[in-house]
């Protein structure tokens, strides 16, 4: 591994920043379809250069693109997609039923056996799946309860504040029948079948704003992490509480622990060590910034609990970013890097693990979300 | 303008459009300010048989006027002709002979809105 390629979702566009393995000196490259939201680009690990983006505007909807080299040119791919069946009703922020409508991708999964072959978390809620590299997408029905035996109580599924989002997708590297899910706001969901099949998995979490603070399905969660090593075990930032799971998601336990605010969006794990975790803690639901002006990452090498201040090289006075929830990622090289991005437009690198901070760019549009290929 | 497309056998008018700046982007077309796109279209002249033949000519449009599925046109982007607003006519109505003729184009415009 010789390098590293920062994909980077704008409110304004895509960017691609790309570095050798010291990570010191940066290359810009974009911005590529300037003017649009891409809220996620990520790149196939079975072939770097496969690059998958997906780009959207209040104007014009979804449209889908793909780069086969690198990210260096992009060519658009296919952006229909239409829920299985008779889409039916969710809950809509008053409660009353509300028809399914597409409106974006959020996330965009690479399978981590074939090139070809992408996920898609959708707004509203849904998984879709391409199996011939974007061209065409189908929906995994199965989630939004159409499979036999699933009850994911779709039905009651809500939209958190960004719209009622499917923005986490992870897949099981020991076993690809396995996948876990994440909506905002319904909560997490597992299937061991390869997608047909789901159930909540949200025992343990605990969301005050619910009418039911302990409900199978509301909760808000706001991203969750595995490390692939460690297939079983998952980390959770909850719209509140740093949450963590040994058992695939079945029981969850509040890990906060120290933390000065148990409020993010953003959690990751260490490439090397399994126990270590990152989250970037902001004030409040009611105040989307950093506590005190200062922004800083936090980090546990103990799974969670006790956690230290990584501030080196970061704002210490008058930051008042937000780290959206796909906008934190790390790299394989031997000394991890941890990178992330905030609404101001900087992209942050650490070459060391998080000990010490640098802004790879300063000024980009607000960034939706933070990808890392080691090359 | 119109023209006898003989495999069909129905006539054909040279329909003229004006996008909006992203989407001429997204198509490849000429981003200069009101640059238009020609289209051969088939009689009766209505906006949802201009979007059929856009649509045809540049398959990276599908989708971004109007949504599939439903076909409804997509709320932040409006349809002028002759100067009058067809944003909520149906959309097989048959537009004025000066767009259906070429001698005005069809304006698809983007709503003035957003950050």
């Amino acid at each position: 591994m010789s390098g590293v390629r920062v994909l980077v979702g704008t409110k304004k566009g895509a960017f691609v920043l790309e570095s050798d393995g010291k990570r010191a000196a940066w290359e810009v490259k974009g911005p590529f379809f300037a003017g649009w939201e891409i809220y996620h680009v990520k790149g196939s690990p079975v072939n770097p250069d496969r690059i998958y983006a997906s780009q959207s505007s209040g104007w014009s909807g979804q449209v889908m693109q793909r780069s086969d080299d690198g990210g260096k040119t992009w060519a658009v791919v296919g952006n229909k997609f239409a829920y299985d069946g008779v889409p039916g009703t969710h809950q809509w922020y008053d409660g009353t039923p509300h028809p399914w409508e597409f409106k974006r991708v959020w996330h965009l999964e690479p399978s981590l056996t074939d090139a070809e072959t992408v996920f898609a978390g959708v707004e509203d809620a849904a998984l879709f799946k391409s199996t011939d590299g974007g061209a065409t997408w189908a929906e995994l029905s199965g989630l939004r309860g159409h499979g036999v035996g699933t009850d994911t109580l779709a039905p009651q599924w809500q939209p958190g504040a960004g719209g009622m989002c499917l923005h986490t997708i992870i897949l099981d590297p020991s076993n690809e029948e396995r996948m876990y899910i994440a909506i905002s706001a319904a909560g997490a969901f597992r299937t061991d079948d390869g997608g047909k099949n789901w159930k909540p998995i949200n025992k343990g979490l605990v969301s005050d704003f619910m009418p039911n603070p302990t409900g199978e399905v509301g909760h808000c969660v706001h991203h969750v992490a595995m490390h692939p090593a460690r297939p079983e075990t998952l980390f959770m930032q909850k719209h509140w509480h740093v949450m963590r799971s040994d058992n695939a998601g079945d029981e969850w336990k509040k890990v906060s622990g120290n933390l000065p605010t148990d409020f993010g969006f953003v959690i990751d794990i260490h490439a090397h060590e399994p126990e270590t975790i990152f989250v970037a803690p902001i004030k409040s639901d009611a105040e989307h910034f950093p506590l005190d002006g200062r922004l800083r990452v936090y980090r546990s090498k103990t799974g969670g609990n006790e956690w230290e201040e990584l501030s080196k090289g970061l704002p210490e006075k008058d930051c008042y970013v937000n780290v959206l929830r796909d906008a934190m990622s790390v790299d394989r090289l031997d000394e991890c890097g941890v990178y992330f991005g905030t609404t101001g437009g900087q992209v942050y690198a650490s070459a060391d693990g998080g000990e010490s901070w640098n802004a790879i760019v300063h000024d980009l549009p607000a960034v939706l979300s933070v990808e890392v290929q080691t090359l | 303008m119109g023209t006898v497309n003989s495999e069909q056998g129905t006539e054909t008018r040279l329909v003229r459009v004006v996008l909006p700046y992203h989407l001429r982007v997204l198509a490849g077309l000429s981003t200069e300010a009101g640059s238009e796109v020609a289209l051969e279209v088939a009689r009766p002249v209505t906006i949802e048989r201009v979007l059929d033949a856009l649509e045809a000519k540049h398959s990276v449009l599908g989708g971004t006027i109007r949504e599939y599925g439903t076909g409804k046109r997509r709320a932040f982007l409006r349809f002028f002709a002759c100067g009058e607003d067809w944003s909520h006519e149906a959309m097989d109505k048959e537009l004025p002979e000066a767009v259906a003729g070429g001698a005005e184009p069809l304006l698809v415009v983007g709503a003035i809105a957003g950050g």
